[in-house]
C-alpha cells in the first residue's frame, strides 16, 4: 500500500517552470492536468494506445499515462497549451486542422497535433503515406483520419512556404452543381 | 447563403487550443472522486462483502453496496422502445445479491483523490459464489439453462414478429431457395473519451451534474425520478464530449450512484470512468444471429424472405429497451421491394454486458446479412449482382414506400429517393463495367483483386419534437437555444448556418447554448440521426419568426409591405428591387425602442422519419499469403436530401466508414465460455489507425430532398457506417470467386481468407452446392 511520500519536482512546461510536491506512482498526464492544471492533454486509455496524452518531453513525443511525474523531474514538456504563439497567433497545424475540418469530438486532437508537430520537425515534407504512418499512434474514434492527413499535408505545405491559411478559404466554398455536391 | 457550405466549424477554436472543457478537466474546490468495483464473476450469487477495511483507509469519504442504496429505489428505466413486459430485467444502479456480467457495479468507493479511492478499492472483499454462466443466446434458450430473470420465466425476454404477405405461400411459388445462417459480431462505439460525470450540491441545496450529454433532459428526468427530487432541484450541465456514437450520454448506474453520493457527502463527486472499465461497464452492441430463408426466380427477382433473428442482450435492459431489435426488423428490407416478408426476432438474456445503440443499429446488422444474401442469390444464378440489386430495387415511382414493417412506432415509410440512380452511378464510378477485364489483368501478374458493392437505406430524423429558442443579444449577436446535444458532430455549426441564412447575418455572430437544464427550456437530444433534421428546422422555423418581426418593424418604419422585404448580408433588402434599404443593426435600435422583444421559440414536430439512401463499393486486393484484405478504392455516395454543411456531411461519411471498417475486419468484443471478455483493453480490441483506414471517396447527392421538414434535409450521422461490412465481404468473395469460402460472420478474419486460398480453387460442381 503506498503510503504518502511525497516527491518534489521540478519541470518546465511550455516555456514556464513548475514545480509540483507528488507521490512517485502518479501519471504525468495526473500531474499536468490536476496539480498543474494543464487540462488539454486528454487522457483516453490510460495503457499506452490512444495517444490522446501525448506531449513532447525532452524532444521526443511520449504517452503522458506511461510516464511518472517523477520522471519528468527537470524535463522540458511541450503541451497543446504552447503550441499557439504567446499572443494567441494559432500553429500552423492548429490552423490547419480547423481549415480542413480534421476533429469532431476534438478529444484525441490534443494528442495528434504533438505527434503531428514532433513528426514535420522530424519529416517536413512528407508524402501522405508517410503521414499516415506519422500519426499512427494516435487513435481518433470521430475523423476517420482522412481530413488530418489532409491537415498535416497543409501544415508542412504552410510551414515550408510560412504562410498563414487563407481565412475564410475560397477553396472551401461549396458549388453546388445540381445532382452532387462538391466538398 | 450560409446553407450549403463549408463554412468552417465554431466549435473548433477552443478545441485545437487545449481549451476544450470535458468533463475530467472540470475540478471543484473540496472535491472528491469516485471508484466502482465491479464484478470479476459473469455470473454469481453475492455472499458477503467486507468493507470494513476499506472504510479505515485514511481519507476514504464512502464506501456503499447494493444493500444501502434507498430501499424503494426503482430500477433504471428504458428511454425508447419501453415495454412493460421488459421492465423485469432492468438494472439497479449497484448488484444486490446477484451479478450478471463481468463489470456490474458491485460497490462504490468515495475518496479524497482517485488514487485514494483505488487504494481502498483493493482492500474491498467480495465472497462470491460463481454460478454457470451463459454465454451464447441458443444456450440460454435451452429449457435446462437457469434463467436470468426469474420474474420474466424465461432467457427468450421478448418476441417481436412482423409480417408482409405471406412467406410460406411465396417460397412454394419459387424455384430457388436459400436458407443461411450470418453472425454479426459484439462491438460498440468506444468513444475516445470514457465517460464521467462531476455532481455538486450547490448552496441553495440544488443539485448540479456536468457530464449528461446526449439526452440531457431526458436523463434530468429519470435522475430527479430516482432521487425523488423536484426537477426543479437539479440542473444537468453538457460539457464538450469527446464522441458519442449511441453507447455515450444514455442513463447508466454512475448517473444515479454520483449525484447519490454527492448529495449523502455534502460536496462534489467526480467519477472518470477508466478505458478498461468502459470495455465492461458501457453499452455494447450489434451481436446477433441471423437465420435467413430466401426464395427467388431465375432472373434474381427475390419474392419471400424470412428471418429469424437471436439478438444477445446481455445481462440486463437498459435505456433502449429493444431499439435495436425493432430498428433490425423495420429497415431490413433496404431499398427493395420484396413482396413478402417476415421476421421473428428473439431477445436473448445472456451473461454478457448489457447493449444498447451504435451508429447504425439494426442497420449495419441487418444491412450485413441482406447485402450478403443478394450476392449470394446472384452468385447461385451466376449473375451480376448489381444487376440483381437493380431488378429488386423500389422504383422512383413507387414514393412514398412503405415496407410494410414497423420501428419505433411507425411504419417505415421512405419518403423520397431514386434507388436505381443511385446504383447507376456507383456503377460507374467504380468502373464496374470494365472490372471483369481489370480483374484478369491482375490475375495474370499474379494479383487477386475484386469489387464489391452494398447498398442502403437509413432513417434519420426521428421526431416527437425538438425545440429551439433565438434571441437577439444586447452585443448583437445572436443566442441560438437547442434541446439538441453536441457530442463532436459539428452540431452547433449547422445549426448557426441555419439561423444566418434565415435572419441575414454570419453564421460566427451566432452562439449555440445547449445541454444546460436551467437555460434551455426543453429538448429531446441529439440520437437517432435527428439533430439537423428536427434540431435544425426548429432553429429555421424560429429564425423565421424573429425575422417576421424584424421586417415587420422594417415594413413600418419605411412604408412597405413587409412581404416584400429580405435580410441579406445584415442589411434589409427589397425583394422587388434587390435594393439594400438600410442596416440590420437600424431596424433592431429600433425594435427595441418599441420594446419589441427580440426572441422567438419554436417546437418542431413530426410523426415520420426521414429516409437518406446510399451505397457502399469496395475494391480490394488479397494477399494470398497472409489473407490480408486491403482496400484499393473506397467509394460512398449518399443522398440526404440536403447537405447544410458539406465539409461536415463528408467528415461525418468517412468517420463513420472508418468505424463500419472496424466492425468489418477488427473489433470484436469477445467473450469466453466463463464470460470473461476477452478483448478489454486497445490491446486486443482493435480500433483502426491512419494505416488501415484507407482514403475514402464521397459523393454526397440532393436528389431527393425531404418532403417532411422545410429543409429537404435527411440526416447524415449514419449511413458512413452501415453498408461497410458486406461492401467489403462482398468484394472478397468476388475477389475470390474461385475458391470455396462464403463469408457469413463479421469480423472478416485474415484467417478465413488464407484457408480458403490454401485449398486452392474449386471444380464447378463444387460451386452448385
Amino acid at each position: 500500500m503506498p503510503q504518502s511520500n511525497l516527491k518534489n519536482i521540478a519541470l518546465t512546461v511550455n516555456g514556464k517552470e513548475y514545480t509540483a510536491f507528488v507521490e512517485p506512482r502518479m501519471l504525468l498526464s495526473d500531474v499536468l492536468r490536476d496539480e498543474l492544471g494543464l487540462t488539454g492533454t486528454h487522457v483516453g486509455c490510460e495503457h499506452g494506445i490512444c495517444g490522446a496524452c501525448t506531449v513532447i518531453m525532452d524532444g521526443r513525443p511520449v504517452r503522458s499515462c506511461l510516464v511518472y511525474g517523477v520522471q519528468a523531474d527537470q524535463a522540458e514538456v511541450s503541451t497543446v497549451e504552447g503550441l499557439a504563439d504567446s499572443d494567441g497567433g494559432l500553429h500552423p497545424l492548429q490552423e490547419a486542422f480547423w481549415e480542413k475540418h480534421g476533429l469532431q469530438c476534438g478529444f484525441c486532437t490534443p494528442g495528434m497535433l504533438m505527434s503531428a508537430c514532433h513528426f514535420l520537425e522530424q519529416n517536413p515534407n512528407p508524402n501522405r503515406e508517410e503521414i499516415r504512418e506519422g500519426i499512427s499512434g494516435n487513435l481518433c474514434r470521430c475523423t476517420g483520419y482522412q481530413n488530418i492527413v489532409d491537415a498535416v499535408e497543409l501544415a508542412a505545405e504552410m510551414i515550408s512556404k510560412n504562410k498563414k491559411c487563407d481565412d475564410e478559404s475560397s477553396d472551401l466554398q461549396v458549388v453546388q452543381t445540381g445532382r452532387k455536391v462538391n466538398v | 447563403m450560409t446553407i450549403g457550405t463549408s463554412v468552417k466549424r465554431i466549435e473548433d477554436p477552443r478545441l485545437i487550443t487545449g481549451k476544450g472543457r470535458y468533463v475530467g478537466d472540470i475540478k471543484l474546490t473540496d472535491q472528491c472522486e469516485a471508484v466502482i468495483v465491479r464484478s470479476p464473476h459473469a455470473h454469481a450469487n453475492i455472499l458477503r462483502i467486507d468493507t470494513e477495511k476499506a472504510k479505515q483507509l485514511p481519507d476514504v469519504l464512502m464506501v456503499m453496496t447494493g444493500q444501502d442504496l434507498p430501499e424503494d429505489l426503482s430500477p433504471i428505466p428504458m428511454r425508447l422502445a419501453p415495454n412493460e413486459a421488459l421492465t423485469k430485467a432492468l438494472q439497479f444502479p449497484l448488484a444486490k445479491d446477484k451479478v450478471r456480467y463481468v463489470g456490474e457495479p458491485v460497490v462504490l468507493i468515495v475518496a479524497k483523490s482517485r488514487y485514494k479511492a483505488e487504494d481502498a478499492a483493493d482492500l474491498i472483499n467480495v465472497i462470491y459464489e460463481p454460478l454457470t454462466p451463459i454465454t451464447d443466446v441458443h444456450t440460454a434458450i435451452k429449457s435446462d439453462t437457469i434463467v436470468l430473470h426469474p420474474e420474466i420465466g424465461s432467457n427468450d425476454l421478448f418476441l417481436i414478429h412482423s409480417k408482409k404477405g405471406s412467406v410460406d405461400e411465396e417460397l412454394k411459388k419459387c424455384r430457388y431457395i436459400l436458407e443461411e445462417d450470418l453472425y454479426v459480431q459484439r462491438h460498440s462505439g468506444i468513444p475516445l473519451e470514457t465517460r464521467g460525470l462531476l455532481a455538486v450540491v450547490e448552496e441553495n441545496k440544488r443539485l448540479t451534474v456536468y457530464g449528461p450529454t446526449k439526452v440531457v433532459h431526458f436523463n434530468h428526468q429519470i435522475l430527479a425520478t430516482l432521487l425523488k427530487k423536484d426537477s426543479q432541484d437539479i440542473r444537468c450541465i453538457e460539457t464538450d464530449v469527446g464522441g458519442g456514437f449511441g453507447p455515450r450520454g444514455e442513463f447508466y448506474p454512475e448517473d444515479y450512484l454520483i449525484p447519490y453520493a454527492a448529495l449523502q457527502l455534502g460536496r462534489p463527486v467526480k467519477w472518470i470512468e477508466d478505458r478498461l472499465e468502459h470495455m465492461v461497464a458501457t453499452n455494447h452492441s450489434r451481436e446477433q444471429k441471423h437465420h435467413v430463408v430466401v426464395g427467388f426466380d431465375e432472373s434474381g427477382r427475390i419474392h419471400a424472405l424470412r428471418d429469424e433473428i437471436f439478438v444477445d442482450t446481455g445481462a440486463y435492459i437498459r435505456t433502449h429497451g429493444v431499439t435495436v431489435p425493432v430498428l433490425t426488423q423495420g429497415m431490413f428490407p433496404g431499398p427493395y421491394d420484396f413482396h413478402a416478408l417476415e421476421f421473428i426476432t428473439h431477445v436473448v438474456a445472456t451473461n454478457k454486458t448489457p447493449t444498447g445503440t451504435y451508429r447504425g443499429p439494426g442497420r449495419f446488422e441487418g444491412t450485413f446479412v441482406r447485402e450478403r444474401i443478394i450476392d449470394m442469390v446472384a452468385k447461385k444464378l451466376n449473375l451480376d449482382p448489381t444487376v440483381v440489386r437493380e431488378r429488386n430495387l423500389i422504383k422512383p415511382e413507387q414514393m412514398p414506400y412503405s415496407n410494410g414493417i414497423s420501428a419505433l412506432g411507425q411504419v417505415v415509410e421512405y419518403d423520397s429517393g431514386d434507388y436505381p440512380q443511385i446504383l447507376d452511378i456507383a456503377r460507374s464510378a467504380m468502373d464496374w463495367n470494365h472490372f471483369a477485364k481489370r480483374k484478369a489483368l491482375a490475375a495474370a501478374e499474379g494479383k487477386i483483386i475484386g469489387l464489391g458493392f452494398a447498398m442502403f437505406v437509413e432513417k434519420s430524423g426521428l421526431g416527437p419534437w425538438e425545440f429551439c429558442e433565438v434571441e437577439i443579444l444586447e452585443n448583437g449577436e445572436l443566442s441560438c437555444k437547442t434541446g439538441l446535444a453536441d457530442v463532436g458532430q459539428g452540431v452547433k455549426t449547422a445549426l448557426a448556418q441555419i439561423c444566418s441564412d434565415q435572419l441575414g447575418i454570419p453564421y460566427s455572430n451566432v452562439t449555440v447554448i445547449h445541454g444546460d437544464t436551467d437555460v434551455v427550456e426543453k429538448g429531446n437530444g441529439s440520437f437517432a440521426t435527428r439533430g439537423t433534421v428536427v434540431g435544425g428546422s426548429a432553429a429555421w422555423y424560429a429564425s423565421e419568426a424573429l425575422k417576421k418581426k424584424l421586417l415587420q418593424v422594417a415594413g413600418d418604419l419605411m412604408h412597405l409591405p413587409d412581404e416584400d422585404l429580405d435580410i441579406k448580408n445584415q442589411f434589409i433588402i427589397q425583394i422587388s428591387s434587390q435594393q439594400k434599404l438600410c442596416p440590420l443593426d437600424l431596424i433592431i435600435t429600433e425594435c427595441r425602442k418599441q420594446g419589441v422583444e427580440l426572441r422567438e421559440k419554436y417546437t418542431f414536430s413530426i410523426d415520420h422519419m426521414s429516409y437518406p439512401y446510399g451505397i457502399h463499393a469496395a475494391e480490394v486486393a488479397i494477399d494470398s499469403e497472409t489473407g490480408k484484405v486491403k482496400i484499393e478504392k473506397y467509394y460512398i455516395a449518399y443522398d440526404i436530401g440536403r447537405a447544410i454543411n458539406p465539409l461536415l456531411v463528408h467528415g461525418q461519411l468517412v468517420g463513420g466508414m472508418a468505424q463500419g471498417l472496424g466492425g468489418a475486419l477488427f473489433e470484436e468484443l469477445r467473450y469466453d465460455e466463463s464470460g470473461q471478455l476477452i478483448t478489454g483493453s486497445f490491446m486486443d480490441y482493435l480500433i483502426p489507425s491512419s494505416m488501415e483506414v484507407p482514403e475514402i471517396e464521397i459523393e454526397i447527392l440532393e436528389n431527393s430532398p425531404s418532403p417532411l421538414n422545410p429543409l429537404g434535409v435527411k440526416g447524415a450521422g449514419e449511413g458512413g457506417t452501415v453498408a461497410v461490412a458486406p461492401a467489403i465481404a462482398n468484394a472478397i468473395i468476388n475477389a475470390l470467386d474461385k475458391y470455396q469460402i462464403n463469408i457469413t460472420s463479421l469480423p472478416i478474419r485474415p484467417e478465413v481468407i488464407r484457408d480458403a486460398i490454401i485449398k486452392g480453387p474449386v471444380t464447378n460442381e463444387e460451386e452448385q452446392k
